[in-house]
């Protein structure tokens, strides 16, 4: 579904300007705007449903939306206590807050891939990248969020301290320090890395098929993209999923006294 | 694909949405939560105390049941033993009555018997000092033996 202007740069032309976010700013101080755009609305969706729910939430019997509000709250939960044992305030209401986004960034991805750059540059955008999760900066701002939170956590339970003595003593006691440290930091910083880049990746891939789809002969496309979209509702899901239970196992760890 | 400012816009709506999640979505759902499997627990053990006091008191009926029957066997066993007690005392009253009866009745007879005897006695007595005075009236002089006569009647008597 190339428009005209765009099969004209030829199939490489089309998947870069697919990929190219609309961005304003030099260098580092460069803004994806349409990555910021998207991730507030679909945050602001998430806050609509839930605030609305959470309004009318009664121990009566429930009506539709409290109904599903309930069933993710119920979900997130089983999900934070087979990990999780303490009491924390933040642990699943953050879970919610991951799950329901990533899931809501992902979801973009099944909106066909021109529909919305096609209406952005009838509005006179030339560049527009739907998919948040398909921007490093946006999964990488959640998974850092949780390595702070992480470093906090175990900082204020075990005490700096005894964090301290977790990095340099473990796992191989206190004669192999530099080792176990350098063991420890990379297997601390493994973790925001392999969370945003796992589903930076997954989704990326994903995107990238639909446009490799799109350039396909208008007749072959709904065979292709038809089970690609029916897999993708699998993908996006399991990646949400992923993120979520790996936030909840990494911060039960931090929160884990050795 | 460059990492730059976008990052920290990110993470400030990711910071504002799980605070807002935190304060205001996550409490109230869960508390209804809570608060529906407490009603939901205290609805079942109500149904379940209910269960157990209708047990009881179905147990109870039965004891009750069954003392009443008891007491109500009791009841018809005295009224046979005092039914029975009350045919034999009336037996008992009719037996001495007929006795009674049948005394008086006897007394009676042997009355009549000697009032019969009597008026036997005197008939028969006539009837010979009758016949004695035709067959004497003949032969005897009446005045000369009268004497004999009353003394024979006297023997008779």
């Amino acid at each position: 579904m190339a428009t005209e202007a765009h099969a004209a740069e030829g199939a490489t032309g089309y998947i870069v300007h697919h990929l190219t976010p609309l961005s304003v700013g030099e260098g580092f101080w460069t803004l994806h705007l349409d990555t910021l755009f998207f991730s507030a609305v679909l945050g602001g969706l998430f806050i609509w449903f839930f605030k609305m729910a959470a309004e009318r939430a009664t121990s009566d019997v429930p009506g539709l939306v409290q109904n599903f509000a309930e069933m993710m709250i119920e979900f997130v939960d089983s999900q934070v206590k087979d990990s999780f044992h303490g009491k924390s305030e933040l642990i699943a209401p953050l879970a919610l807050t991951i799950f329901c986004w990533v899931f809501l960034f992902n979801f973009m991805d099944l909106f066909p891939v021109d529909l919305l750059p096609m209406i952005g540059s009838m509005m006179g955008i030339e560049y527009l990248r739907v998919v948040p999760s398909t921007d490093l900066n946006a999964t990488f701002a959640m998974s850092i969020s949780v390595f702070f939170l992480i470093i906090f956590y175990s900082i204020k339970v075990k005490g700096p301290w005894g964090f301290a003595k977790e990095l340099m003593f473990q796992p191989f006691g206190p004669w192999l320090l530099p080792f176990n440290l350098l063991l420890k930091l990379v297997e601390e910083l493994a973790k925001p890395i392999s969370l945003a880049l796992r589903l930076f990746g997954n989704l990326y891939a994903g995107e990238l098929i639909f446009i490799l789809i799109a350039l396909l002969p208008w007749a072959i496309q709904p065979a292709l993209s038809f089970p690609w979209a029916i897999f993708h509702i699998l993908i996006i899901t399991l990646q949400a999923f992923i993120f979520m239970v790996l936030t909840i196992v990494y911060l039960s760890m931090a929160h884990e006294d050795h | 694909m460059s990492i730059n400012a976008t990052l920290i816009g990110q993470m400030i709506t990711f910071a504002l949405l799980v605070w807002f999640t935190m304060k205001f979505v996550w409490p109230p759902l869960y508390q209804s939560l809570e608060e529906r499997k407490k009603r939901i627990a205290d609805g079942l053990a109500a149904a379940e105390k209910g269960q157990e006091e209708m047990e009881l008191a179905e147990k109870r009926a039965i004891n009750v049941l069954k003392e009443a029957k008891e007491q109500s066997s009791d009841i018809v066993n005295l009224a046979q033993k005092r039914a029975n007690e009350i045919v034999e005392e009336s037996k008992d009253a009719a037996k001495k009555e007929g006795e009674r009866l049948l005394v008086a009745a006897q007394a009676q007879i042997d009355q009549e018997l000697q009032q019969v005897k009597e008026s036997l006695r005197k008939e028969v007595s006539s009837l010979a000092l009758n016949a004695a005075e035709q067959i004497l009236s003949a032969e005897i002089d009446q005045a000369k033996h009268q004497e004999i006569l009353n003394k024979v009647s006297n023997q008779i008597g």
